[in-house]
């Protein structure tokens, strides 16, 4: 049993100092808003110094939920009266945020999760080792969450408009949508890409499904380069594919037709389907198919009433990852691909060149709704079959 | 969360086919073993009485075909609908068949020509080009050739579309003198008697365009082309191509003016006094005329010259000379900006060097790319690696998500927040970190490509990093730390090295994806954080300079295969991750 690291109060003065400089961090920020960075280094750390010193060192132990309550009434007034409806909202926050820290900090609260024999070098470290590794996921996931709220802007703007800031409902707008919604060319752009993706990953599943299966059986000739030719679709550079399947099918008379498109992005889907289908193999135990021939089934049925079961949710994986991967594709449509074939991130891709209009952040919030689901589904599915895999032998 | 793992070696609980052949062989090796001078065993037997071995090796004959069974349908699409378009990619960075299929005279004729000599080449290459050009320009080939040698030689376009136009006033003069001496030297009909085979005339008569389909092949009359063998051979030309592009009937279409050009060549050579066929007394008239001393000619290189001058200046000779073989090394050369020239191969002009600058701005940039995920991926892997499974699995969602995401909802979220307007700069100015007047430059830059594409290619180096993370059992570290050693020692000499196979495997990923990649930079990268893979572009859509287009791209597809190819070494193509 390990031994618990136990939160001892810590002196006021160092409870003062840390909150403090957090105090004048944040200060930067406001005093910049509000002309003088100096000053408001230097009231941030002040107030907030104050603050702690309070907490830690007047009042006593049973005062830390009024305390927490008074910070946060006290800081979104204060938040109010510099910047309105949005200070309101950033005050709640960081006087929330304030009243957890300076207790997290003056209580040596920081100290519960960590082993008890860290120095205090390796707890600051461990701390902005995290610090760092927030920042990182805020740069990951920044770009997908700015995109939303843009979408709802009631202006023909890229960006946050004053009234959006405001919280003001007039800066809001679904007209993006409808802008979506009633063009023609988005629709048509739609239409396309729900015909295409879907031929495409039927394509890709049946013939890479049973190629997967063919590939993991043990005495396959040549396996290696079998399977570098098979996933060399992913490897080799879309607009290397996109140029050579421009020539060839030039040349052959699918350029420019739907037929085409589907056979490229089949093409660029099959690794997907492949690597997935593959990997669901590894655990598939192969008596089942033995037994099931034993008592008599043929191969046809012995594939779909056995096997097929167990590793399905492999295929549905691999189909959605050929699915996605066609969904997504521009590089090669724009080339393979003719006026009636133009998809969605094609006409995205021309919207963001030519600057044509905010429409294409509806799309973009449309297309991650789609990618969580799809995402959810992958991640259901592949533990689903890990649990599977756990359960049965081998 | 565990990975989904390619598929390894494979574990069978039931013996196979293949382990049985070799217990056999075994066995019967141990059998059949002279020992102790004791004759040799009789083969193990299957139940149906032929030797075991025989059997099981039939057996693993037949599951080995039924496995390349399977595979052969998608190998066969692969093959077809990936590798094969590929492979005319490659093709087309060397192929170069115009300039020798547009001018085949031109190119036999230039065989000759001494290219070093620095003059114009002789009468007889200016006839050839005459009529290469001129049939070049009927099936309007010429100012695709014109546009092909452009690319080696700047004006060569222009040359040749001027000539299309200005060569038919050569024929011309001398159409105008035979049609002074008789009208049927205009018309269509005289002329295919003349020329064409009575057979192959009365077939054509009998011709119903809605009845027959296509129109009877054009024949030349018997011994026309000994008597007149330059008129012949275009009057044929001329009467195959009427027929097969245009539909028409050689009867009702009169020939080109080259045809008549090519008559009056012949006829100041030959003497046709005996010729008796159709036609006769007028080609004798016609004869007599070309004698005659009032008739005007045209000498060929004075009319090209007239044309343009760029045809008396040797380089125009030389550039199809050198470009005459049906495979040129030129688009390469282009593609690392050197250039054949006269004196041999040799580097571009200073100013004309642009392709390998752009390769080496690729790389650098793929490399800083690659640098800035192994960066930013490196603490991430570390982080989920060691955190309870749970807290892991939603951590790793906010990985997943943006790999999930459409790419171009990411680079567009990225042109969003680093544009001038853009949210990045809007929050600086708000808080007065940066004056309005100084919005920071992140875009249309290399700038922009970098983070846009960092940000995208970050979970192709996490996922690989934490899947071997991992793996890395926590006691070494333990260990080293209770031998004594620092925190840093113990990341750098103990934790580090185990977690190199991680990083090789994601930076491999990551530079791959990032030399080829197109979309972003084109819409982010501005015109000094674009690919190589935007210039490729750029040739096929818009200069139509499709061989330096392949020769790129081949270019290109070497060191990506390179690169896969050490992929496969260190990591095994059939391990790659997907998710989670």
């Amino acid at each position: 049993m390990a031994i618990e690291s136990q939160a001892i109060k810590r002196p006021a003065p160092f409870a003062a100092g840390v909150v403090g400089a957090a105090g004048g961090f944040l200060g930067i920020f406001v005093g910049a808003s509000n002309g003088s960075v100096l000053l408001g280094i230097l009231v941030g750390f002040v107030l907030a110094a104050a603050a702690a010193f309070v907490a830690m060192q007047v009042l006593d132990e049973g005062m830390e939920r009024p305390f927490k309550w008074g910070l946060l009434g006290l800081i979104t007034v204060g938040g109010v009266l510099l910047g309105g409806l949005p200070g309101l909202i950033l005050g709640a926050i960081f006087g929330w945020l304030f009243g957890w820290f300076i207790y997290w900090v003056g209580m040596g609260r920081y100290r519960v999760p960590l082993p008890p024999y860290l120095t205090a070098g390796q707890v600051l470290w461990h701390y902005s080792f995290r610090m760092l590794c927030g920042v990182i996921f805020v740069f990951l996931i920044t770009p997908i969450l700015v995109v939303m709220p843009l979408s709802f802007n009631a202006q023909d703007f890229f960006t946050f408009t004053p009234e959006m800031l405001a919280f003001d409902p007039a800066g809001y707008s679904l007209k993006h949508y409808k802008d979506f919604f009633t063009s023609t060319e988005w629709q048509g752009a739609l239409r396309n890409s729900l015909i295409i993706a879907p031929l495409a990953t039927i394509l890709s599943v049946s013939f890479g499904t049973l190629a997967a299966i063919g590939l993991s059986s043990e005495h396959v000739p040549f396996r290696r380069a079998i399977m570098a030719i098979l996933i060399s679709p992913m490897i080799v550079p879309l607009i290397i594919s996109a140029a050579g399947m421009y020539f060839f099918y030039s040349r052959i008379g699918l350029q420019g037709t739907l037929l085409g498109v589907v056979l490229a992005h089949a093409a660029l889907g099959i690794p997907f389907v492949i690597i997935t289908v593959t990997a669901t193999l590894v655990g598939f135990d192969r008596s089942l198919t033995r037994a099931a021939a034993n008592m008599g089934a043929d191969p046809v049925t012995t594939f779909f009433r056995v096997q097929m079961p167990l590793i399905l949710p492999g295929v549905i994986s691999g189909g959605l990852f050929a699915f996605i991967t066609s969904f997504d594709e521009v590089v090669v449509v724009i080339f393979v691909g003719s006026a009636n074939q133009q998809t969605l991130p094609w006409q995205m891709f021309t919207g963001l060149r030519e600057q044509i209009s905010p429409t294409i952040l509806a799309v973009a919030t449309i297309l991650v709704g789609i990618s969580i689901c799809l995402l959810t589904v992958v991640e259901m599915l592949r533990r689903r079959s890990e649990r599977l895999r756990g359960m049965s032998p081998g | 969360m565990s990975t989904l793992k390619g598929s390894g070696p494979q574990t069978f609980d039931g013996p196979t086919p293949d382990d049985a052949l070799h217990e056999a062989a075994a066995l019967q090796g141990r059998d059949t073993e002279p020992r102790h001078g004791k004759g040799k065993a009789a083969p193990m037997l299957a139940a149906d009485g032929t030797p075991l071995k025989k059997s099981l090796r039939r057996a693993l004959r037949a599951q080995k075909m039924r496995a390349l069974l399977l595979i052969a349908p998608l190998l066969i699409f692969i093959l077809v609908a990936f590798i094969a378009p590929i492979v005319d990619m490659l093709f087309r960075s060397v192929e170069n068949e115009i300039v020798a299929d547009t001018m085949p005279r031109t190119v036999v004729a230039l065989r000759d020509y001494d290219a070093d000599s620095g003059e114009v080449p002789g009468d007889a290459v200016f006839e050839a080009a005459y009529y290469d050009v001129f049939i070049a320009a009927e099936r309007k080939l010429h100012t695709r050739l014109g546009t092909r040698l452009n690319y080696e030689q700047t004006g060569v376009s222009s040359l040749f579309r001027k000539s299309g136009r200005g060569l038919d006033d050569i024929g011309e003069v001398y159409q105008d003198q035979f049609k002074d001496l008789d009208g049927d030297w205009d018309k269509a009909r005289p002329w295919a008697e003349l020329m064409g085979d009575p057979e192959w005339i009365a077939d054509q008569e009998a011709w119903d365009k809605d009845k027959d389909g296509s129109m009877p092949r054009f024949r030349l009359a018997e011994g026309i082309s000994d008597l007149l063998p330059r008129t012949a051979e275009h009057y044929r030309i001329f009467a195959r191509f009427a027929q097969v592009e245009e539909g028409d009937s050689p009867l009702k279409e009169e020939p080109w003016t080259a045809v008549h050009t090519a008559l009056y060549q012949d006829l100041a050579e030959v003497d046709v006094s005996s010729y008796t066929g159709p036609g006769a007394e007028r080609l004798k008239a016609a004869d007599a005329l070309v004698a005659s001393p009032g008739f005007k000619t045209v000498n060929f290189k004075e009319a090209f010259a007239e044309i343009d001058r760029g045809w008396t200046e040797p380089a125009i000779w030389q550039t199809i000379r050198l470009y005459s073989p049906k495979y040129t090394s030129g688009y390469f050369l282009n593609a690392v900006d050197m250039e054949k020239t006269v004196d041999g191969i040799g580097m571009r002009d200073e100013n004309e060097r642009i392709y390998g600058l752009l390769f080496k701005r690729t790389m650098f940039m793929s490399l800083v790319i690659t640098g800035s995920c192994i960066l930013l991926g490196y603490p991430i892997a570390y982080l989920l690696s060691n955190l309870p499974v749970r807290t892991a699995n939603l951590l790793m969602i906010l990985v997943l998500l943006p790999f999930w995401t459409s790419l171009l909802v990411r680079t567009s979220a990225w042109k969003i927040m680093l544009q001038q307007q853009g949210v990045i700069n809007d929050t600086l100015v708000w808080l007065g970190l940066v004056a309005d007047d100084a919005r920071l430059v992140m875009i249309n830059n290399q700038l922009g490509t970098i983070i846009a594409m960092t940000h995208i290619l970050l979970p192709f180096m996490i996922l690989p990093m934490y899947s071997v993370m991992s793996t890395i059992p926590p006691y070494y570290v333990r260990a080293a730390k209770s031998l004594g050693a620092t925190n840093w020692t113990t990341f750098w000499r103990v934790y580090f090295p185990q977690s190199v196979p991680g990083i090789g495997a994601g930076s491999i990923l990551v530079f791959i994806l990032a030399i080829g990649y197109y979309i972003t930079p084109a819409i982010v990268g501005g015109t000094t954080g674009t690919f190589i893979s935007n210039r490729i572009a750029y040739h096929i859509s818009s200069s139509l300079n499709w061989g330096l287009a392949a020769a790129l791209g081949t270019i290109l597809l070497a060191a990506v295969l390179i690169l896969y190819w050490a992929y496969d070494r260190i990591v095994g193509i059939d391990n790659v991750k997907l998710g989670g």
